[in-house]
This record gives C-alpha cells, structure tokens and sequence, in this order.
C-alpha cells in the first residue's frame, strides 16, 4: 500500500516537507536569535496551504480533466467557516463587548445570531463544516453540470461565475459575513493565542500535516482503479461511458473531494493571515491556481504543490523589490511554461535529472 | 426464443433530416450480422439509438424481447451486455494497453467499489487471454498511444470482449487496417458470434464476404433488402444506391 502511493518524488517532497516542519519551528521557537522570523513562519504557513488548494485542483483538473475557475470559492468558504468559529472564540472580548454577537452585527444593530451562524461555537462542528460547507456546494453544482453534460470551456465558464457570484453576495453586510471587512480581529484558536509564536508555529505544523495528507489522499485515489477511469474520462469520456462507467457519478466524487481538500485549505489560511474576506473569493484567484498548477506540472500532485510554492514565494520577493512588475512576471512565468515546458517545471527537472543519469552509464559503456 | 434485438418502425431527425426512417430489424441470439449502406445511411446512428447515446423520436427497442432500451443511458445499456465499438478508433491514450483492458473488465461500475477494487488472479488471468486473442501480448505496458492505428482497433475490440457483452456492435471496423489484418478481424468476429450476437457495419465488401454472414442493407435511414451477400448484391435497388457506385 505504501509503495503503492509514495513514489520517488512523493518520497522526495514528502522528506523535505518533513524537515521543514522540524526546522522551522525550531528555528523560530527554540535556537536562539531566531534566525526564522515570526512573519516568516505564518508566510509558510501560507505558502502550504495554497500547495495543498494546488493538490486539489490538479486532482480534478490534471487526472479528470475539470477545468475549474472557481476552486478559490471552496478555500474562501472553508476560509470563513473557521473564521466564523474564530469570530465567536472572541466572546465578549469584542470591541463592543457583547458576548454573543461579532462587532459587526452589533454595529448593523443586529438583535440575535442568524441561524446559521449557530454552532460555531464549536471548533469540531467548525472543523466539520469546513469540509462540508464547500462539499455540499460542490456536490450541488456538479450534480447539475455534469449530470446535463456540461464539460470544457463551458464548465470552465460557469465555475467562473460560481465564484464571481458568491464574492458579490459575501461583499453584502446583509450577508451576515462581515461584508466587505469580512472577519477578523480573531483572538485565539482552541484557546491558543493567535499572536503567540507557539500558536503560529502549530498552525505551520497543522499547514504541513494537512500537504502532506492531502498528498497522499489524491495519491491513493489516482493510483487506484478509480483513478484510472478518470483519466480515461479526461482522455475519452464517451468512450468511459460506453464502458458502463456512469461518468457523472465519477466526476461528481472527485469534485467534492477536491473542494473538500480545498476547504481545509483555506481553514488553516485564515487564522494564519488572521482575516478572511470576500477578495478570497475573486476570479482572479482562482484563475491564478490553474497557473500555479500548469507551472508546477499537471497530473503530477507534487508538482502542483511545488508550483504554488514556487509562485507564492516569488510574488513575496518580487512584490517587496518591484511591485508594479508582479503581474508581469506571473503573466510571463505562465506563458514561458506553456510554451518551453509543457509538462511544468517538475516534468522538466525529472527529464533532466533522466539524462544526467543516463550519460555516465552511456560513456561507460 | 426471445431475440437478441429489436428494432420496429424507428424514426430520428436531426433540424428536419430523417437519418432514421421507420427502421425495423430483427437480430437473433448469436447470429453475426453484417450492415452495409452508402454514407449517411444511418448506420452510425442507428448504433447511437441502440446503445441510448441517442433517443428516437419514435419506434420501439427491445433487448430480448423484455427491456425497452429507448429508456437507457450509455452506461445501463453497456451494463445490460451491449459492447461498442467506435468508427473512429478510441481507446484511452495515456493508459497502458491492460490498464485499458483491466477497465472494460466486466466489474463492479460503482464510484466505491472501483475506488477500492484490486486486479486479482483472476483478472490478470482474463487481460492475459485477451491480449493473447488481439496480438498484443508484448505491447501490454506501452501506453495506447504508441499502437498503430490497426492495433487500437484491435484493442478496442479487446476491450468490447473485456466487457463479456451479450451483442457487439461493430462500427467500421476494418478502416485503416491492412489486408492481413482485415481478414484476420473477419476471422475474429465470426468465431466471437455464436456465443455473442455481432453487428457489423462495413463498406468494404471483401471484409463482408469474408464474414459470410446475413446482410441488411440501409438506404436512407431505411432498410432497403437484407438476405445473403448475393442475394442483396442481386437487388437492382442496391445495386444502383450502392453497390453500382
Ligand atoms: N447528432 C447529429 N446531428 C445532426 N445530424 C446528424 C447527427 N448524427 C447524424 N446525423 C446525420 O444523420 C445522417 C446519418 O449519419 P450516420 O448515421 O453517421 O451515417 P453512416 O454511419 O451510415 O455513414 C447523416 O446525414 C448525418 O449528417
Ligand atoms: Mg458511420
């Protein structure tokens, strides 16, 4: 079994991942002089949970052939069930001190907590709906679509407009999320301070963890022999259907098990940037995550997460030195990849890696 | 004995065209059965009706003579044991040419039963047979991609096999292979039926006569004679929509 779903390079990223979450909250916490900053364990952080929204997307789109424009809503929403939890974890220690109701509701002169609200009192019913939430929606969406047989541009298209719709409707204060401030101002996780390095540290762990899982249960799922039908979806869906496979019922599986993965994403983002708001929820986002996937390498899992490393870490470093010339280089990056290396960076340094070791043997012989 | 397949007064338009017009047939149980017609006759579309791929617009399909397979999806009536092959060879690319075998397998079809499904012996066993039949037996782990084009028609076949369908229905199936080739997928089909009905659509009236089999000719969406290869090429009507061309 294990065999089965750690390959070469899952083995190899999965080491460094390990290491990593050794080193850097030893770094921070332990070694003197912290030589890794606080902010730099939060960026992290940051950093792994968007490998593990890359995970899930390549799961749909790299093995199944869903292009998905709108996996951003599913972080988004997994992003504000933990912030609603985080929200009531304030308690009275809001500004206005009511010791039910978040400030804003307060301050729209709210009287009582929408229905939907309740609950989130509790972190595990939080932690349950993190997946949930986005789950039913995927589950909902994709009856739909796939059952009429929506595929391509056109599925493309209509994700698109799923997360476009849910920004303008989070954007509204009569929502009930906080409008366009969205949530924040948290104060502590399980009672944890949130400002606390042990607390940060913990949530990079928690980040990791949740790569590393996340890895390989896309892992099991594309090894099996599900994950065969859906490359056989992706390569000749009518011929799959003729087979006797119910095609929808396939997609729809990995759809919400994508958008599952995706919302425990977002759940570890949102106490580790400290707000969610609808931004989470723009086009955009979502259309930068097929880019972090093609870059990273399509159909490979952990080139996928290497690809939303590699783009994160470069908007942080080029943001801080030229920060008009971001976009640019993210538009470049992608264009340059699509051209010059169409299976991604991670196709490209395995071919290479191929014929280095194949010249020593060739000179001896 | 109840038959195979029936087809009675089967109509379909497409914006107005007739690519069906009151179709009626009759395929019995292990009877191999060769469908012949100038292009556009309707043959490809009367397999699409078949299989539920595409709903007529009236008429009545029945599989032994008890389920109305107007009423079915692709995937019910390929569960029910209808194997299709496709005109254009299709056979899953990037897989390996047992992945593909290992796929049509007669199995479970449930999303949770082949997420946890194993290939066992007895599995490995049948892809070993099938490769065997269909002349792959070296090329079982190069990805489909690499056959030639002959190859994946034979793989494809294969999978229909795989399937272990009670009916194949057989589109084109000797386009693009050599005479060799052809020859030998005649020799195929004819000892597959018998224990399974067969339908073959073909142009190639070598390959037809070498299935020496009963023959329906389609004329517009119709049936225009159906008897033995001589008997049909015999019919002045046949002769001027088709054979005489
Ligand atoms: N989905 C479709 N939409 C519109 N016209 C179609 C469709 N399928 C088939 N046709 C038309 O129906 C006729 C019969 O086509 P087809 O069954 O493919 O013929 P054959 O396989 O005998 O060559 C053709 O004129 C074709 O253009
Ligand atoms: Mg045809």
């Amino acid at each position: 079994m294990l065999a089965r779903l750690i390959d070469t390079r899952m083995a190899v990223f999965l080491a460094v991942l390990f290491v990593l979450t050794v080193a850097v909250p030893l770094g921070n916490l332990v070694i003197a002089g912290q030589p890794v900053p606080s902010y730099v364990v939060a960026l992290l952080g940051k950093y792994l949970t968007y490998a593990l929204l890359a995970v899930a997307l390549d799961l749909v789109w790299g093995y199944c052939g869903i292009l998905s424009l709108g996996h951003g809503a599913f972080f988004a929403l997994g992003g504000y069930a933990m912030g609603m939890h985080l929200m009531r974890e304030i308690g009275p220690r809001g500004v206005y001190g009511d010791p039910v109701l978040p400030d804003f509701m307060v301050f729209l002169n709210w009287k009582e907590l929408p229905w939907f609200w309740l609950g989130f009192d509790s972190f595990w019913f939080a932690a349950l709906m993190v997946m949930v939430v986005p789950g039913a929606l995927a589950f909902v969406f994709g009856w739909f679509a796939f059952r009429s047989r929506v595929t391509g541009v056109y599925l493309s298209i209509i994700t698109q407009a799923m997360t476009y719709a849910l920004m303008l409707a989070f954007f509204r204060n009569e929502m009930g999320f906080g409008g366009n401030n969205g949530l924040t101002d948290f104060k502590d996780i399980l009672g944890f301070d949130l400002q606390a390095d042990t607390t940060r540290a913990g949530l990079f762990v928690a980040a990791a963890v949740a790569l590393a899982a996340g890895l390989l249960l896309a892992r099991y799922i594309t090894t099996s022999k599900l994950g065969k039908v859906l490359v056989a979806i992706r390569d000749a869906e009518s011929r799959t259907r003729f087979l006797g496979y119910r095609v929808e019922a396939f997609k729809l599986f990995v759809f919400v098990v994508s958008a599952m993965m995706a919302g425990v994403a977002g759940a570890i983002y949102t106490p580790l940037v400290g707000i969610i708001n609808p931004g989470e929820f723009s086009p955009a986002n979502s259309i930068e995550i097929v880019i972090w996937v093609a870059l990273g390498g399509r159909g490979t899992l952990v080139g996928a997460a290497m690809g939303a490393i590699i783009v994160a870490l470069s908007r942080t470093l080029l943001t801080s030195w030229f920060p008009e010339l971001w976009l640019f280089a993210l538009g470049g990056m992608f264009i340059l990849v699509t051209l010059v290396l169409p299976q991604g960076i991670l196709g490209a340094v395995e071919a290479g890696l191929r014929r280095v070791r194949r010249r020593p043997r060739e000179a001896a012989a | 004995m109840s038959s195979q397949l029936f087809l009675s007064g089967v109509s379909k338009s497409f914006d107005g065209f007739k690519a069906i017009n009151n179709l009626s047939m009759v395929i019995e149980k292990g009877e191999l059965r060769a469908v012949i017609g100038p292009n556009g006759a309707g043959k490809t579309t009367m397999m699409d009706i078949i299989t539920g791929k595409t709903r007529p617009d009236e008429g009545e399909v029945y599989w032994n003579d008890a389920i109305d397979l107007t009423r079915l999806d692709e995937a019910a009536t390929a569960r029910l044991g209808v194997g299709r092959k496709f005109q254009k060879p299709t056979v899953i690319e990037t897989l390996s040419v047992a992945d593909n075998l290992n796929l049509a397998l007669k199995a479970d079809r449930g999303v949770f039963s082949t997420l946890t499904a194993r290939t066992g012996r007895t599995q490995k066993t049948e892809i070993n047979r099938l490769l065997a039949l269909i002349c792959l037996s070296d090329q079982r782990s190069r990805p489909a991609a690499d056959l030639s084009h002959g190859q994946k028609q034979w793989l494809e076949i294969g999978m229909l096999l795989a399937q272990d369908p009670a009916l194949l229905l057989v589109d084109e199936p000797a386009a693009g292979m050599t005479d060799a080739e052809t020859m030998r997928t005649a020799e195929l089909l004819r000892n597959i039926a018998g224990e399974r009905s067969v339908v073959v659509v073909e142009h190639d009236m070598q390959f037809v006569a070498a299935l020496g089999c009963k023959v329906t000719v389609l004329h517009q969406g119709h049936v225009l004679a159906e008897g033995s290869l001589d008997h049909v090429s015999a019919n002045p009507e046949v002769v001027e929509v088709y054979l005489g061309r």
